[in-house]
């Protein structure tokens, strides 16, 4: 009981004295704004409407939006129209008398029947263009795309290219501690390559909860369910970066999970793609190469940077997850330490399981990270090959 | 009519009440405590969206506040508030002399209290209060939910009882306690609107009580009903949620039509367009929403076939709610209108609950819901139905019955400056947001990218000011009760009704003899 006062007690005064620090944020809002003023592009900002995107799928979808918006304007200015006209007209004040009419079947019929048909005309356009949504055969390129707390991944069917996105903004950025970027939030380490004017196949799926992957500029809304795979499709018309975000309640990082998709001419989709199967070559034969302390740490850093950040803190203070710092994993025996980071946590399904997730050379180096930064000081370390043994022999 | 046993004294009156009216005035200051609670939340939210980057709150504890802003004012201040006012109203709108089981209705307010009581501690429990959003899909709200998800199972199921209960309470008195004469046709709107949700609540509640059984099954007795890796299905969690979550919708708007049906008429000195095609529009939205749920899943990957019945259906829904709008208007129309405060919150809820309706037929659309859905654009849409739809008709209520409840007329002045401090608020608070949604910002998120800056901006101010008007409301309405000018019988000039017939303010007892209906 004593506990829960007190927790009661300090969690009710630290939102008061948050709330307090308003008046101070309200009047220093305006300097904060202007500092971004100069990042986000005067077109961009006070964005009213929808984007008409750059597919003809998107194009029609807004033309559709726009069509809905407009009936709906028209009914409202001739109701709202008539209500004010009654207002201003048909005042006590100025003398009028109430008429003594209170039903008309003929009326009621007329605005039951006319509606309906305004709505019919409206679902003509709206199954038209959910067929064409719903067509997603004949692909030029599949690509699936997973959603991870809090991150996407994705996997060039029949290329053997695959790789996850994580957000790139800084926890400093994030906490106000240096300038936003013009992209805050909305960029990636790496962004999802497609190439223009080809019919792209989305298959949509999630390993945790649920994720939605949106990308407004493409139109392309769908739900990522776990046991499910969805699909959708795009043809991309122009070149560029398009972003989006996920669109389903995910946990706490929910709004820190973007989706960036660069759309290019095909060659260099095609130099991109060989890219990438090089740098595949590469880290194999990396794999089985030795790197020294400052090479692992210094790449450990990064790892744990992009994935372990969320729940462990900058400093492995910890938050929703554990502290790193002295715990018996990061500073007990090696092979534990592994275990955990291949297999994950039994009987815990926050901590991710990095076995696959992760390549050796990763997980290795964050292990020797952890080990080796805060003040754990283990001084030992992990070479790519101990891991794989480390798989081979479980 | 005797007065010859009046209320108990101190607060066994309260614990013990069976009298309509005090519990009627129970669940109306609870409904305004969890309003006021619901509304603090909102504001921290509110505050922590004044500008991008992370300032008061930490992601956890966001996300456990627009959880708990949904569920206190879902099922904390709107349906309390709507069953506050058919206790009082009711049984004085039929000529009964109590609701027909009393003591069920003692027993169904007061373990409110104890719902939410355990629902608002979990706030402070080990791994934070419910953080999954009040739509608490699985596998967020199973599987990876924090330990406090099981005090909210129990939280929900007391609330559901509690529903059931009052639910039942109102069909009885509506079907078997009328004074003779009054048929069916005779009802006032409230009373038909609240006798159609009383049925929508019974059909729906066992749904949502089944929905958070099976998540206690699956989180605490190894069952797999949502969880896709033993074999469940986490899109049957979404359909049976909104099988409840759907009708629930219109369980939080039916009792303001039949509100608005009452006030419209009375400010307009002219009966009510349409009573018969109300009664049927209302029972067509109720059959309607039992079949529309699924438009709140369009983007989950339905059948092509599915998405198009959920469309129509949904789309048809417009035309039943159109004849009510067409209705008001029309009692309007040749009027001989003044605008006291009832007045005032009775019109704004018809133009911005038909703004919702506008934004609801647009979402409405499929494909074009595939942009919409999960951003701010249904965060705008919702809020104008459920803040000037469900809030604004209960402030209207409250204004309008105030001086039969309590003999005292409120202060026009103050009322009106109430309304339109509200009125400007709620809309530099939601209006912005049609904007930002249809630019891009998904719903649920803690921070945002810097183009949705200046909307927001303006949405917080919005915010502070409508959460404050709510304060001076609590003023007003503390003030009338304690004096003032006192109200007559009527009240207002020529208002249609019972509840008129007896004296200001309504003795303890009403109705012991029912009353002769013309
Ligand atoms: C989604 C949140 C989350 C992310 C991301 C995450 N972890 Fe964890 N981690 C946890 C949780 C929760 C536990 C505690 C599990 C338990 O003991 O039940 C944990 C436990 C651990 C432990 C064991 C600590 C101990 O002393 O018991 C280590 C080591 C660890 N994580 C390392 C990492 C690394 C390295 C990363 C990044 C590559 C990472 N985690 C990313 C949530 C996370
Ligand atoms: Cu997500």
């Amino acid at each position: 009981m004593r506990l829960i006062t007190k927790q009661l007690a300090s969690k009710l005064l630290l939102v008061f004295s948050r709330l307090m620090m308003l008046p101070v944020l309200l009047m220093t809002g305006g300097q904060v704004l202007a500092a971004s003023d100069a990042a986000v592009d005067e077109a961009q900002r006070w964005g009213l409407n929808m984007t008409e995107g750059v597919t003809a799928v998107s194009r029609e979808i807004y033309d559709l939006h726009m069509l809905i918006f407009w009936i709906c304007v028209w009914i409202g200015v001739v109701v709202f129209g008539i209500m004010f006209y009654s207002m201003i007209m048909h005042r006590k004040s100025v003398g009028a008398v109430p008429a003594k009419f209170h039903e008309s079947t003929a009326v009621e019929l007329a605005w039951t029947i006319v509606p309906a048909i305004i709505l019919v005309l409206m679902a003509i356009p709206a199954t038209s263009s959910l067929i064409k949504i719903y067509d997603t055969t004949e692909a030029d390129i599949d690509i699936k795309i997973v959603g991870h707390q809090w991150k996407w991944q994705y996997e060039y069917l029949g290329q053997d290219v695959g790789f996850f996105s994580n957000l790139s903004t800084s926890q400093d950025e994030i906490y106000g501690l240096v300038p936003k970027g013009e992209h805050y939030l909305l960029e990636v380490d790496e962004p999802l390559v497609i190439p223009i004017n080809k019919k792209i196949r989305f298959l949509i799926t999630a390993n945790d909860v649920l994720h939605a992957w949106w990308v407004p500029a493409l139109a392309v809304k769908r739900d990522a369910i776990p046991g499910y795979i969805n699909d959708a499709w795009t043809i991309v018309e122009e070149p560029g970066t398009y972003r989006g975000q996920c669109a389903e309640l995910c946990g706490k990082e929910h709004g820190f999970m973007p989706i960036v998709v660069e759309a290019m001419e095909e060659q260099d989709y095609q130099n991109w793609l060989a890219g990438k199967k090089q740098e595949a070559e590469e880290l194999r034969a990396a794999m089985s190469q030795t790197f020294s302390m400052d090479e692992l740490y210094a790449r450990g850093e990064k790892v744990y940077q992009a994935n372990c950040v969320a729940c462990h803190g900058v400093n492995g203070e910890g938050g929703l997850g554990p502290s790193l710092v002295g715990s018996g994993i990061t500073t007990g025996p090696i092979d534990n330490h592994i275990n955990v980071m291949v297999n994950g946590v039994a009987g815990n399904v926050v901590m991710p399981v990095f076995g696959n997730q992760l390549n050796n050379i990763d997980l290795a180096s964050v292990i020797t990270f952890k080990r080796n930064a805060w003040g754990n000081n283990m001084g030992d370390q992990l070479q790519p090959v101990d891991i794989l043994t480390f798989k081979k022999n479980q | 009519m005797g007065d010859h046993h009046g209320p108990a004294k101190g607060f066994g009156r309260w614990l013990f009440t069976t009298n309509h009216k005090d519990i009627g005035t129970m669940y109306l200051w609870f409904s305004f405590a969890m309003f006021l609670l619901g509304g603090v939340f909102a504001l921290v939210i509110r505050a922590e969206l004044f500008q991008p980057g992370l300032q008061l709150v930490r992601p956890e504890f966001f996300n456990q506040m627009t959880t708990m802003h949904g569920l206190a004012m879902v099922f904390g201040a709107v349906m309390p508030a709507f069953l506050g006012l058919a206790n009082w109203l009711i049984p004085m709108m039929v000529g009964a002399p109590d609701m027909a089981l009393p003591r069920m209705n003692n027993w169904s307010f007061w373990i409110l209290p104890f719902a939410f009581a355990l629902l608002a501690s979990t706030l402070f429990m080990e791994g934070g209060g419910p953080n999954f959003g009040w739509t608490f899909y699985a596998p967020l709200s199973t599987t990876y939910a924090p330990p406090s998800v099981t005090y909210f199972i129990f939280a929900i199921h007391i609330m559901g009882a509690s529903s059931i209960m009052g639910s039942i309470n109102i069909i009885a008195t509506i079907l078997n306690m009328r004074a003779p004469g009054m048929t069916l046709m005779k009802m006032p709107l409230f009373v038909w609107t609240w006798l159609i949700t009383a049925y929508l609540l019974i059909a729906v509640m066992p749904v949502l009580a089944g929905c958070v059984t099976m998540m206690l099954m699956d989180i605490h007795f190894g069952t797999s009903f949502f969880s896709a890796a033993g074999g469940g299905d986490p899109i049957l969690f979404q359909h049976v949620f909104w099988f409840f979550g759907h009708p629930e919708v219109y369980i939080m708007i039916l009792p303001a039509f039949g509100i608005a049906s009452a006030i419209i008429p009375t400010f307009a000195r002219k009966p009510l367009f349409g009573y018969a095609s109300m009664v049927y529009a209302t029972a067509s939205i109720a059959f309607l929403s039992f079949i529309v749920w699924a438009h709140h899943m369009f983007t989950v990957g339905m059948p092509i076939a599915g998405e198009l019945f959920f469309m129509y259906a949904t789309m048809l829904i417009a035309v039943p709610t159109g004849v009510k709008v067409f209705n008001w208007v029309s009692t309007m129309f040749r009027g001989s209108m003044t605008f006291e405060t009832p007045m005032l919150f009775a019109i704004a809820f018809v133009i911005l609950f038909s703004i919702g309706g506008f934004s609801g037929l647009m979402l409405a659309i499929a494909p074009a819901d595939f942009q919409y859905h999960d951003t701010y654009f249904v965060v705008a849409h919702f809020h104008y139905v459920l803040v000037p739809g469900a809030i604004f008709s209960i402030m209207a209520a409250v204004y309008y019955w105030l001086p039969k409840w309590c003999g005292n007329m409120y202060d026009e002045r103050l009322g009106k400056a109430h309304f339109w401090l509200s009125f400007i608020g709620l809309n530099v608070t939601f209006f912005p947001m049609h904007f930002v949604g249809l630019a891009g910002m998904p719903r649920r998120i803690p921070d945002y990218a810097l183009q949705f800056a200046d909307f927001n901006q303006i949405a917080s101010m919005g915010a502070f000011l409508f959460g404050f008007s709510q304060v001076f409301f609590l003023f007003i309405v503390i003030k009338t009760i304690r004096g003032g000018a006192k109200a007559t019988d009527e009240v207002w000039e020529n208002p249609e009704g019972l509840e008129w017939t007896i004296p200001s303010p309504a003795p303890y007892h009403t109705f012991t003899t029912p009353p002769p209906i013309k």
